[in-house]
């Protein structure tokens, strides 16, 4: 029930920050967005994930985007070209459609949510739970699988944000701008 | 009970979603997550008791810390158009 209210509260919150033209407002609105986002992190027991949240989706990145918005204008421009109903438009909505019933379809294979007989549960986890301790001495096996297991993944996704914070800094601090 | 606890203070948060989706000013909406990030903390806090993990209260802390920082960038760029 909880949960679900959360869940109602975030759709309604990121349907008004996409309608809204408003961009001030669409980022308030963001803002809290990732509050509630943080409760239903918590409510998952994903705490580190949800002091990410609080930090980075609450903090930083609302200041970022309010820094990007002093840079232009602050109210979206409105084209009345999107919302007539061409041929293109009609096609690209009857493939969006296609392409999302057919990966509808292609859930009804996947096991349940926490599925005891799932592969996942039988052969993945329990070799990470058991073998961080014997294998690399590290306790917590959320820490050995971020920067062990998948090491390499790791240091792709840190160079990637690496290459975004430095495009930000190098956008944000133009001066003619 | 501290789920119904939750549910009450989630309930509180529909409330003021009118004001979040009508309100005519920017300052209602930052009244909005005001509000709504003070209900967090203790919902954050009130999870850790039903869990049964009181140290989730950490989380309830960083996040009274982290609340007004959003608050002030949007009153400074209010205020002067720019955040530098």
């Amino acid at each position: 029930m909880v949960d679900l209210l959360l869940l109602v509260l975030l759709v309604i919150f990121a349907l008004y920050a996409v309608y809204e033209t408003d961009l001030l407002s669409s980022v308030v609105i963001l803002s809290a967005f990732s509050l509630i986002m943080t409760i239903v992190w918590t409510r998952l027991n994903a705490v580190d994930v949800a002091f990410t949240e609080a930090s980075v989706g609450a903090g930083v990145s609302t200041i970022i985007f309010l820094s990007a918005l002093s840079r232009t204008k602050r109210r979206e421009e409105i084209t009345r070209n999107g919302k007539k109903l061409n041929i293109y438009n009609f096609l690209a909505s009857l493939i969006v459609i296609f392409t999302g019933s057919v990966l509808i379809y292609g859930t009804f294979d996947m096991p349940d949510f926490g599925d005891f007989d799932a592969p996942v549960n039988n052969a993945i986890a329990p070799r990470y739970i058991y073998g961080s301790m014997a294998e690399l001495g590290i306790k917590n096996f959320v820490t050995s699988i971020l920067a062990a297991y998948r090491g390499y993944d790791t240091l792709g996704e840190t160079t990637v944000i690496f290459t975004a914070g430095v495009a930000v800094v190098i956008l944000l601090r133009r001066r003619d701008l | 009970m501290f789920e119904i606890a939750i549910l009450f203070l989630i309930f509180s948060s529909f409330l003021v979603l009118y004001r979040a989706i009508r309100g005519p000013t920017i300052f209602d909406r930052v009244l909005v997550i005001n509000f709504i990030g003070t209900k967090a903390v203790i919902i954050l806090a009130l999870i850790g008791f039903a869990y049964g993990r009181p140290h989730f209260l950490d989380i309830a802390l960083l996040y009274a810390l982290i609340n007004f920082v959003a608050t002030i960038a949007f009153l400074k760029y209010r205020t002067t158009g720019k955040l530098g």
